[in-house]
């Protein structure tokens, strides 16, 4: 590993400051971080922790607002809250998807969101819970749609010396899921990832939410397959198109983990599945 | 690059050092203060090797950079037996057989010690899943299994 300087600022608008500067990379969890200095794949000049920022860790409900995640939340807190898996399920389950009990120790979700690969397993759950993304730099604060973060793959709207401060979950679900397709049971990266989430009224879908990761350059919503499923009621005809639609959506790659026709595929399916869980679930 | 002071407690005793803030928690524990019981495995997170305890926790300490673990309370392998006595979970991987070269079983024991700190309440199939990042090349994990469910129950008869 390349040596680097280290801070350890205590506010966010030091850490923000620090972060303007060229080659400076923020250190939340640094699964990811570390692992790329050891490969020499991340050659930063300077890594600013932001573990002693008070303000940015923790869960918090409450019925205005719904669910507040600090970003510095381990993912392993987000997959055992109990406030997670009652509204936000498929995210508690997503976070229970990332490499080992070890890792999702070190982990937070705002590393796994700001790393913006595709393929993350916190960022589908997100998509179905219409997170909002605030975000602070020493210029002010604002806030982004989960919707809208991603430019491409590891890229983000976030710009020089701005900081994800916590995720808002105002749109809880009655029933959600997330799947996984993978090859091992643990410590394995997401061929694909969808997550699906319903709110039903007398067994009518009012609202179902798709999010799908790792089938296009950015996490997308199934936009489409939304729109087919809403006011209806649930039957086998209907989750075949809404799969159908979601496939249609896509732009995944081939790449060593699998083939383009088999991701689109398997949004299909699992597109299919997941509102079928969810469903049962609501 | 100027080095940083950092004070660790390791398995009870306190350390003070200055280390470069590249070293990871791994390289001080072992290079630094020479507890070299952690092992150095794949080196990016895959196998568990390196597992020890933080503040309660269960990590990878490759993944750790020094200098953030600073104040925090560490336990390593050898912080587990005390007055001469093993762990139960120690004791049980020699009564079961559940390693034959060593080098992934301080991993393997120090995920087992935060699992069942956390719960012993936990099935075959959970343990199975919960240390799935720890890898053995050696013994096909069917003793390791056996090892930690007899402590479990060691330490359910003894508490």
């Amino acid at each position: 590993m390349k040596n680097f300087e280290y801070f350890e600022p205590t506010t966010l608008a030091e850490a923000s400051l620090l972060f303007t500067q060229e080659h400076a990379q923020l250190l939340a969890g640094g699964t990811d971080l570390v692992i790329g200095m050891k490969a020499y794949t991340e050659t930063p000049q300077s890594v600013i922790s932001l573990q002693n920022i008070p303000g940015l860790t923790g869960i918090t409900a409450d019925t205005d607002n719904g669910i507040t995640i600090g970003a510095m939340t381990k993912v392993r807190e987000v997959e055992l809250s109990e406030d997670i898996l009652k509204h936000h399920t498929a995210l508690a389950e997503g976070a229970s998807e990332i490499g080992s009990i070890q890792i999702r120790n070190l982990a937070t979700i705002g590393g796994n969101i700001a790393h913006a690969s595709p393929a993350a397993d916190t960022v589908a759950g997100l998509l179905v819970a219409d997170a909002q993304v605030d975000i602070a730099s020493a210029d002010g604060e604002r806030t982004v749609s989960i919707n809208e973060l991603f430019t491409g793959p590891g890229q983000t709207v976030l710009k020089p010396g701005e900081i994800i401060t916590q995720f808002r979950l105002p749109s809880p679900a009655s029933g959600s899921h997330y799947i996984k397709h993978k090859i091992r049971e643990v410590m394995d990266l997401a061929f694909i990832g969808v997550a699906s989430a319903v709110n039903l009224q007398n067994s009518v879908i009012k609202e179902a939410r798709i999010g799908l990761a790792a089938v296009a350059p950015t996490p997308i919503r199934a936009t489409e397959a939304e729109n087919l499923l809403k006011g209806k009621i649930s039957t086998p005809e209907l989750l075949q198109q809404a799969g159908e639609a979601a496939a249609a959506g896509t732009s995944p790659i081939s790449d060593l983990r699998c083939s383009a026709e088999h991701r689109r595929e398997m949004v299909d399916v699992l597109t299919r599945r997941t509102l079928q869980i969810a469903i049962d679930r609501a | 690059m100027a080095k940083h002071p950092v004070s660790l407690t390791v398995n009870g005793d306190e350390h003070d050092l200055l280390i470069e803030p590249r070293k990871t928690l791994l390289a001080v524990l072992r290079d630094t203060i020479g507890l070299t019981g952690t092992k150095e495995g794949c080196s990016t997170g895959d196998c568990g090797a390196c597992t020890v305890i933080v503040d309660g926790k269960a990590v990878t300490s490759c993944m750790v950079l020094g200098v953030t673990a600073s104040g925090k309370e560490i336990t390593t392998i050898e912080g587990l037996a005390s007055d001469g006595e093993l762990h139960p979970i120690q004791q049980a991987f020699i009564d079961t057989g559940g390693y034959q070269c060593g080098f992934c079983t301080p991993g393997f024991i120090m995920a087992s010690k935060a699992l069942v700190d956390e719960n012993l309440d936990r099935t075959e199939e959970e343990f199975r899943h919960a240390l799935g990042g720890n890898i053995c090349r050696c013994t096909g994990y069917t003793k390791i299994l056996e090892a930690v469910l007899q402590a479990v129950e060691e330490i359910r008869a003894t508490s």
